[in-house]
Order: C-alpha cells, then structure tokens, then sequence
C-alpha cells in the first residue's frame, strides 16, 4: 500500500527523458564495472590496457551501430557478420591486385553497401520478415566467401593500409579516432535529422508512420544500406588490423553485436534506443571480457556472461520502462 | 422505461454493493470513494466521458484491479474481490469490447475453455458431452446455432453472443458489458436488447457502459454517472433528460448540437476522383470535394467508405481511375499524397493513427518534419515549440508536449492526430469516424475545429457511422453501398432516412 501511494505522488513523468536515463544507468554500470576491475587487478588501468579495450571496443561498435538502427526499426541485420567477411574477402583481393588501398576500401564499403540494400529489398519489395531475409542473406554470404576464397588465405598488405587498424595518432589508437567519428555521426544521424527521428517512428509503429506521410520503404533500405556500409567499414578496420583475411573471419561477429545494441537499450521492438547506448554496450561487454582475461578467468566462461548481462540488461529495461508508463 | 419499478422496494438487498472505492496509479486517482450498487435483474447503466473511471470501476469490479480502499458486500454479506477468480465466484462476468475468444477454436470449445469435461480416459476430453452443454447454454440465450462453427468465422454479433453464452455457463449473475453495440449494426442491436431482456427476466444483473444516450433510455433501470473517478449521481431514466445527464457528465453546459457555419458558396474544386476502383473492392467511385465544404462518405459498415479513403491517400493500391488534387493528377504511396496536402485521420486512432509509446511532440510533428526542418536537421526544442502551439491550439489536455501519448484519453489522442497535419498543413482532411469512442466534450470540439478549418479553405471529407453528426454539419453527402457509390445527397436532401435507405440492400 505504502508503495502504491509513494508511486501516487511522484509525477508521471520526470524531467530527463526515458533514453536520458536508460543511458545514464548504462554508463554507471561502465564506471562501476571499471571501479571493480581496477581494484581486482593491477593492469587494468595501465594506459596500454585502457586503450586496448577501446580498440577492441570499436570494433564491435562499428557493426553494432549500423545494426541499431535497423533495430530502432523492429528489424534486424543477421547477416553483419558474413557481409564482414565477404567484404574483407574482396577488399583484400583488390588491394592485392591493384596495390591500391584507397581502392580496397571502397570497394569494401560498397560490397557491405551492396549486400545490405539487397537485405533493405527483401524487406521492403518482397515483404520478408528481416529475421528471415538476413538469415538466409547470412548463408548466402558464408557459400559466396567459401566458394571465392576456396581455403585460401589473404596476406600481407601495404603498411600504410595496416595504419588504419593498428596504428596511433598521438598516442592514441586510429580506430579510436574512428569509434569518435563514427560515434558523432550516428548520434547525429539518429537524434538531430528528420530521417533520424523517421525511423523511430517507424520502429514505434510502422503503420502510423505510413499513413503519416513517412516514406517507409525507403527509409528501410537506406537503414539496412547503412547497416550493410558499416559492416564493410567494420570490414576494412578488421583486413588492417589482422593482415589477413579468411573466409570464416565473420562468425564470431554477429552475436556480440547483437549483444551490443540489446545492452545498450535498444529494444527489439523498434522505436526505442540510442547509438550512444550502443556504445557504451559494447563498451561493457568489452569491459567484461577484458576483465575476465585480466584475472585470468576461462575463456570459456566468456559466452555464459555475456549471455547473462545481455538477459539482465533487458529485464532491468523493462522494468525501469514499465514503472515509468 | 415503463416498467422502471422502484426497485428498492422490491429488493431491498442490492446482489451486490461496492462502498467507497478507492484506486490510485501514479499521478491519477483513478477511482475516489466510488460507491455503487446492482440489484437483482436490473439493468444498471454507467456513464461518464473517457476517463471518467468507468472502465476503472469495471476492472475493479471483475478484479482486475485490487481497490486500494473500499468494501464489496455480496447479497448484504461482506466479501473481498481481490482476483478475478474471486469475481467469478460471485458470478461476475465482463464482456470485453474486444473478445477474449480464441478465434482458431469452435463455440463450444471457447464456452468450456478450461473446463472441460473429462472423458473416460483421463486426460481426453469427452467432446459430444461439450458440444451438448454448448447446444443447451446457447440455446437459453435463444442462439441457434451449431456449437461446432469455428468462432473465426463469426461475425462481431456472434462473437458476442458465444461470450455471453460463456459468461452465463459460468453461472455469472451479473453481466458487465462494456460499450456492446459499438460494433454492431441496427439489426444486431435489436438481437442484443432482446436477450438482455431475457437475462433480466432470469434474474441477472447487468453493468451496461454506454456512450449512447438512446440506450440509456431505452434499456437502463438505473443510471451512475461518474466524472473525474467519482460517483456524481445515481437517478433513475425516468427522471432526467439526456441534457441533464450530458451536464452531470461533463460538468457543464455542453452544446449538444454541432457547430457549423455553412459558407455560402462552396470554394474552387480541391479533388476529384473520377472511375476510383481498386482491389479492396470498391469500384467506380466518383467524388468531388471543393474547398470550403465538408463532405460526408456515408454507408453500412463495410460498404467500402475506409476502402475509398484509403484509397485516395495511396495507402491501397489503386487498380484504375484518377485522383486528381488541386488541379494535378496524384498516383503512389502515402508520403505522396501527405506532401501534396492530403490527410489522413485513419479510423483507428491507437493501431493507425499514433506511435502510442513515443511523445506528443513526436507525435504531432511526424507529419511536418520535412516543412519545420527545410534542412534535414532535426531540432528538439524547436519541435516542442510546434508541439506546444498545437497543443494550445487544440486545447490538448497533457500535463506537457513530452508526455507518453498513449496516456492521454481517445479525444485528446484524436486531437494528436488530426494536430499533425494542421502541423503538415495540410488542405483536404479525410477523416474515419472521428468520434469513435470520444467524449461529448471533446466531440464538439472537434467539430468546432473541422468548420475552423474548412472555414479557413481547407476542407474535409468525413466517413461516420453517426447519421445525426452527418447531417449536422455536412455540406452534401455520398452514400456507398457494397463498394459503389449509391447516391449524393444535397444539404437539404441530408436527413437520416435517406441516409438510410441509399445505403441499405435493396431487398
């Protein structure tokens, strides 16, 4: 009783908005996850370390901040990880034959480009659920990669194309750089363009924002056109980063980035979510598995967490939603 | 109403009274020290405008809602209802606006869903005893049918009437029937009334919510009026006139009547559309709208008026004819038509009209982005102040442009969604049934703002499946009937019974 009249007096709803506070709890769950692996472990917070889980953190983030904005829509991009691939896969080949890698990387970013517009058709023209078109995109991606790369494996790429994965600018690692980059545009992209906010009402309600006046349809190709492009950028900083490019690269790519966007309070029903919560996401789950090597935890171990905070975060979501409504 | 007996006298004991309820949610009191009692075989009405705590009263009522205060008495006797399976002990049945069917399974199967009786094997389910209670239960609310018709097939009146046969199988004593005949046809109607009649002569109580003054008349033996989640007065039909009722309602003089100032000579020609036919089952359709005048679409439910709507804002797909708009033929998607000034205000608010969970801002300026932000940049602040002008505007009442606009009540939603396109700026609106499930208050509102806006040379087409709002304030009407258009009528020709006899099938 006590409860229902405390809740009575409280306004219905207060001053900073519902993905203000969503984010905020997100990025006090970073603080304090930092907080405990800083005391549990020495190297933590050495500088090399700190910049270590950032890089890494980046990665995940470029594929995971295409996806969220397929999933702003209630739709998703099961297909990121294998675009990653083939798009390496290619991106090497040309930097190889023409021994030019601003070629490569443009080439990297349109086949990514390329495959999610296919995925945007599906879902608009041919009105496949997005589960289903990007699942069977997923397949149809690892049988072209396979058949192309035929086992073979590519290497050894210009120094200056290595730059962009594993280099510094002032003491500070280029995909971080990037991560900033990409991290403004997207935030930008999604809060402050009238396409931005398009596409949350459409993740809201596909068929209220039809009958508004919201081109839908192209809408939904250009989020999974753009899905697919950072997934070929994600590509590109990968092909650099390793120096190699194999056909199976992509499959442990997927997932994580899911991860990422359901952790950083995305709801896969559309409509609901940021791209700086994306971030701060993988940003977490990055923490989590840097942590777990640094006290020298199994990686097998590794899964079952992420599951668990993936599962915790979407309960403590609804939860806080629900007593806000 | 003649056989209104003073019922005190002839069942001192109510079957059931509710004393002093109270219920809260976060920043709303629902329901304040309601009181309400239901007598043996009455026909007890509940009023009040959206919001009012009807519905609230209702769940409490079932237990779907624990009161936080109050005391339920059953035949004079205290008891506690805090479930809803405590409810149905005591015989209270709700019958929901929206069924509670499963639409896969036949009548008899959803009469005994979750009882059934067992077969002489345990766990089988002995299906010919099923379908014989089915047949008897339906057969004491006279509804002849074959209780193994999958209820997919059913239409709404039949629905119904499968959940009223479950409700009494479950030996219900009283029945709350929330807003019944929103979706039935007259003749539906008619059925309903009898077997409500029929229930009260067995001796069971019914809660009837209604937003239909005949009804209140025609059936209730009592009257409750709540506003503002409290009891304002319980009278008899006998002993009001539906303006009083209206003021207890509302809280003040309302115009019952509907403000429109007719122009004297309507504007220059805005759409046409000529040969309209599309796969949705209309055919041949022939409109013209200038500006200046609202023209209503009239017709049976189904007849194809949403189809023509729809049609013309490119939501369906036109398969012959021309829509032509301010001069310029117009063909393609929704985004098309909203860009060259079309409206529309779909007839379901909630799965059409509005993103429920989003904002009122976000709501009222969907429509408008590409005009307020000329530059693709979306601005926050800037859109609030649009939303804060509409909202004034419209005299939309929400504690500010940031709140969630599912909270808000039918009319005040309604009022969101036609903002948006005063937003878009929009010329020709093209409403569905714009009053469905709204207040009185903010009905005439309502109207009071499409007149405003027709006045101002935009103009309105206007489906409703209230005649009298028709005939109040439209210029002319065309009336549909089986996906044709059947007639026009001419502001002097627009009278209910012609409505009425263009839009029936000729026998």
């Amino acid at each position: 009783m006590t409860d229902i009249a405390k809740d009575a007096i409280a306004p219905p709803r207060s001053f900073l908005s519902q993905d203000a506070i969503q984010v905020f709890y997100r990025l006090l769950a970073a603080f304090l996850i930092c907080a405990v692996l800083a005391v549990l472990s020495d190297s933590f917070l050495s500088l090399g370390n700190i910049l270590n889980v950032l890089r890494q953190a980046s990665l995940t983030f470029f594929i995971a901040s295409g996806l969220t904005l397929v999933v702003l829509t209630a739709g998703l991009d099961l297909s990121v990880g294998a675009n990653v691939a083939l798009s390496a896969c290619i991106a090497g080949t040309v930097i190889h034959k023409t021994g030019s890698p601003a070629l490569g990387i443009l080439t990297g970013l349109a086949c990514g480009g390329i495959v999610g517009l296919l995925n945007g058709i599906m879902v608009t023209a041919l009105r496949i659920p997005s589960f289903i078109a990007t699942y069977g995109m997923l397949w149809v991606l690892n049988g072209l990669t396979y058949w192309y790369m035929a086992g073979e494996t590519l290497h050894g790429f210009p120094a200056g194309f290595r730059q962009i994965g594993s280099g510094y600018l002032f003491g500070l690692p280029i995909p971080v750089y990037l991560l900033l980059v990409f991290l403004g545009i997207g935030t930008l992209f999604a809060q402050r363009t009238i396409w931005g906010q398009e596409i949350y009402a459409i993740g809201a309600n596909p068929v209220a924002a039809r009958l508004s006046g919201i081109p839908v349809a192209r809408r939904l190709l250009l989020v999974y056109a753009v899905s697919g492009t950072m997934a070929g950028l994600a590509s590109i900083i990968f092909l650099s980063r390793l120096n190699s490019a194999e056909a199976d690269i992509g499959e442990s790519l997927t997932l994580p980035a899911i991860a990422a966007v359901l952790i950083g309070g995305t709801s896969l029903f559309g409509g609901v979510g940021t791209v700086f919560g994306t971030f701060i996401g993988a940003l977490i789950l990055t923490l989590v598995l840097n942590g777990m090597n640094l006290l020298s935890v199994s990686a097998n171990w590794q899964p079952l967490v992420t599951g668990i905070i993936v599962i915790l975060a979407v309960w403590l979501d609804m939860k806080t939603r629900r007593r806000a409504q | 109403m003649s056989d209104a007996l003073p019922i005190e006298v002839t069942s001192p004991t109510p079957l059931l009274e509710l004393r002093g309820i109270s219920k809260e949610f976060p920043g709303v009191k629902a329901l304040d020290d309601v009181s309400f009692a239901v007598y043996p075989g009455e026909v007890h009405m509940l009023l009040g405008e959206n919001g009012a705590g009807k519905s609230s009263l209702m769940k409490v009522l079932c237990g779907a809602y624990s009161a936080d205060t109050g005391e339920f008495y059953y035949k004079g006797d205290k008891v506690a209802i805090s479930s809803t399976a405590d409810a149905q002990k005591l015989g209270i049945a709700v019958i929901f606006q929206e069924f509670s069917l499963v639409p896969y399974l036949d009548i008899a199967q959803n009469i005994f869903l979750g009882r059934e009786p067992g077969g002489r094997i345990p766990g089988t389910i002995d299906r010919r005893k099923i379908l014989a209670d089915a047949k008897r239960v339906l057969g004491t609310i006279g509804f002849d049918i074959d209780p193994s018709t999958i209820v997919d097939k059913l239409g709404v009146a039949q629905q119904q009437m499968v959940e009223i046969a479950k409700a009494i199988s479950q030996n219900a004593r009283i029945l709350v029937m929330d807003e019944p005949t929103a979706a039935l046809s007259d003749r539906e109607t008619e059925l309903l009334f009898e077997l409500i009649a029929r229930l009260k002569a067995d001796g069971v109580s019914i809660v009837y919510i209604s937003h239909r003054m005949a009804e209140v008349f025609a059936l209730g033996d009592r009257i409750t009026v709540l506003r503002d989640g409290r009891r304002i007065d319980g009278v008899r039909p006998a002993d009001v006139t539906p303006d009083q009722l209206v003021r207890m309602m509302v809280g003040r003089n309302v115009d019952m009547t509907y403000p429109r100032n007719f122009a004297d000579k309507p504007g220059e020609l805005l759409l046409e559309v000529k040969g309209l036919t599309s796969s949705t089952g209309i055919s041949d359709i022939n409109i013209e709208v200038r500006r200046g005048e609202i023209v209503g679409l009239c017709g049976l439910v189904g007849s194809g008026r949403s189809e023509v709507a729809r049609a013309i804002f490119g939501a369906d797909p036109v398969t012959s004819g021309e829509i032509m708009f301010d001069g310029k033929t117009i063909s393609g998607e929704p985004d098309l038509a909203a860009r060259r000034g079309i409206a529309l205000i779909p007839e379901s608010r909630k799965s059409e009209g509005l993103a429920l969970l989003r904002s009122v801002s976000d709501n009222l300026v969907v429509s408008a982005l590409r005009k307020l932000f000329p530059s693709g940049l979306f601005d926050q602040r800037a859109a609030q102040r649009t939303a804060d002008g509409l909202i004034r505007q419209l005299r939309i009442a929400t504690p500010s442009a940031r709140q969630t606009v599912g909270l808000l009540s039918g009319g005040n939603q309604q009022k969101v969604v036609i903002g948006k396109w005063l937003a878009a700026g929009s010329k020709l609106f093209i409403f569905d049934e714009p009053t469905r499930g709204i207040d009185i208050g903010a009905k005439s509102e309502i109207f009071a703002l499409i007149d405003r806006l027709v006045a101002e040379g935009a103009a309105a087409l206007m489906i409703s499946s209230e005649q009298i709002e028709i005939c109040h304030v439209c210029d002319r009407a065309y009336v549909m009937r089986e996906g044709r258009i059947a007639g026009h009528l001419t502001r002097n020709e627009l009278t209910e019974e012609n409505i009425v006899r263009l839009g029936m099938h000729h026998a």
